[in-house]
């Protein structure tokens, strides 16, 4: 392994860049760009145990150095994701995928999470218990520390494959959560999913989105993101992966500084497919720029001495 | 069906005013993934993080011409552009208009800014021989448009404005012939359902969404089909009749 490979909760991977669940589908979007192998891994769009069509339209809004979704959920259900988007994954991509998971109750969870536990080319579990965009599931359980111990607890049951719970913003203290997610088991946290927002247009003087609010990402946030992994990574002894508004090589070493062990990269590649490709490419010089010998050294780098 | 999608940067060639919200813009630049009419250019613009969905009015070999309406930050941004200056073009975005229903009489139907996809359609209709009419929809005369280009190319051209003031007054559905064989549309939704209901033969609707990416991957811009959840930017933004579901 290569100066820019990090150790994810006891899987290699070659690099820490890790393309965020909702913004490179199952995948095969961006085989048309480049070759993905050349991802640490990607996660996969969230997943639920039933297909969802989400939210109606317009479910986008533009924001400065940023945007809002609220696309609650939209997938094909875990029974098709694994009967028809894994085995075309397959075909372009030979490294172990991080399955996100959402779901409207704690067995819905553990089910989802049961059936993709059988699957080899899944690597990592990423519970999503953080999404703003559908009601009574999603975040309801990523803000109560109880309620995300509870969904973590049971996806451990059903799985041996490393937990990841993907935490939520919209909270008092996200510290709190993510001590409860390793207390209940998590093998790793990823934060930051997107925070609550709104536009209102003014020819019309309602909501933009139809949903009225989504969630907002893109590098607006990145300071935010940044301080809530500095703060979780501070809280916690397993793996953080930070993610919120990462789009270049220096953001992502900033976020390994602050404690991250990985990176995710999520609306960067909305606006620029090729995004993460050109990000790992940086990496070397970059590193090379500050005087870093192996990625791995810089992880919470910035909490010592 | 795959669809090679480039993303590179292109070369303003003209940019100017058809009207007074409605631009004219020739664009330089590797044309090479446009493969059908109906298709959609998206395009970055410094200071914004979406890009903004165009669709393709023309190409030639070397340019593409697109028509847009200033409706907010980022057309109002590309209007004051000038020639010389680049911008980053995504093309080859959407599936486009499929020309082998149309048959002899095809008939195209446009609304406001949803005239333009139509131009490089009856362009290509013309080419391989068939005989095209286009009604063309506006409110007033002063936000009319490339009545005269239909025309130039060969089209017979019927033109509406809601007012009267030029043209035929009413919608474009008040100036449907009698006799076609199958149609295109493009505009407003209101007016795209009312095309829905009044056409006799089996069609192709053009529609617009607000979009994240534009190549597929968010699922920012998705509706329901009879034939299931579609994409407008990656399995669209053209769908058959047949296929369309109104409303939720």
């Amino acid at each position: 392994m290569g100066r820019l490979s990090v150790d994810l909760c006891g899987i290699q991977l070659e690099n820490p860049v890790i393309p965020a669940s909702g913004t490179f589908g199952y995948g095969a979007e961006f085989c048309e760009w480049y070759d993905i192998n050349l991802l640490g891994t990607f996660s996969f769009k969230g997943t639920t145990l039933e297909p969802r069509f989400g939210n109606p339209t317009p479910r986008i809004a533009e924001c400065t150095a940023g945007m809002i979704n609220a696309v609650g959920l939209q997938n094909p259900g875990v029974k098709k994701v694994i009967e028809e988007e894994l085995p075309k994954l397959k075909s372009c991509f030979s490294k172990p995928v991080m399955a996100n998971v959402s779901g409207f109750s704690v067995e819905e969870y553990a089910k989802t999470c049961a059936l993709l536990d059988r699957e080899p080319q899944v690597g990592w579990l990423e519970v999503n218990i953080s999404c703003p965009n559908v009601h009574g599931g999603g975040m309801s359980f990523g803000t109560v520390p109880e309620a995300a111990a509870e969904v973590i607890a049971a996806v451990k049951k059903a799985t041996t494959k490393p937990v990841i719970a993907k935490l939520s913003p919209n909270v008092t203290d996200i510290t709190e959560i993510a001590k409860a997610c390793e207390a209940a088991g998590a093998d790793g946290v990823s934060l930051i999913n997107t925070l609550l927002g709104m536009r209102i247009d003014l020819k019309t003087k309602r909501p933009v989105i139809a949903n009225t609010m989504g969630g907002f990402s893109g590098p607006a946030i990145f300071p935010v993101a940044l301080r809530m992994v500095w703060q979780v990574a501070n809280a916690v002894k397993i793996p953080v992966i930070g993610m919120g508004g990462v789009s270049s090589a220096e953001d992502v070493i900033e976020m390994m500084l602050a404690g991250a062990t990985a990176v995710e990269v999520g609306t960067a590649n909305l606006i620029d497919p090729m995004a993460c490709k050109k990000i790992i490419e940086d990496l070397p010089g970059v590193m090379d720029r500050y005087g870093i010998q192996n990625l791995k050294e810089c992880i919470g780098g910035a909490h010592h001495g | 069906m795959v669809i090679f999608i480039k993303d590179s940067i292109w070369q303003i060639v003209s940019n100017s005013a058809l009207t007074k919200a409605v631009y004219q813009m020739r664009l330089r630049g590797d044309v090479s993934a446009i493969t059908a009419p109906g298709q959609f250019l998206n395009i970055r613009l410094a200071g914004l993080t979406l890009r903004r969905p165009i669709s393709i009015c023309d190409r030639d070999d070397t340019t593409a011409t697109i028509l847009y309406k200033v409706v907010g930050k980022g057309t109002e941004q590309l209007s004051h552009m000038k020639p010389g200056e680049t911008l980053q073009v995504m093309a080859g975005l959407g599936n486009g208009f499929d020309l082998s229903p149309a048959g002899a009489r095809p008939l195209l139907i446009g609304g406001g800014v949803g005239v333009p996809p139509l131009y490089l359609l009856a362009r290509k209709l013309i080419e391989t021989g068939r005989q095209v009419t286009v009604i063309l929809g506006f409110n007033t005369a002063e936000e009319c448009f490339y009545e005269e280009e239909f025309r130039a190319i060969g089209c017979r051209t019927i033109l509406t404005t809601a007012d009267g003031s030029a043209g035929r007054r009413g919608f474009v559905t008040d100036a449907l012939p009698e006799d076609y064989t199958y149609f295109y549309t493009c505009g407003p939704e209101a007016m795209l359902k009312a095309v829905f209901q009044k056409t006799v033969t089996s069609g192709q609707f053009s529609f617009e969404e607000r979009m994240g990416c534009g190549f597929g991957a968010c699922m920012g811009c998705s509706c329901k089909t009879v034939t299931g959840y579609k994409r407008i930017c990656k399995d669209g933004p053209v769908l058959l009749k047949e296929e369309i579901l109104w409303g939720d």
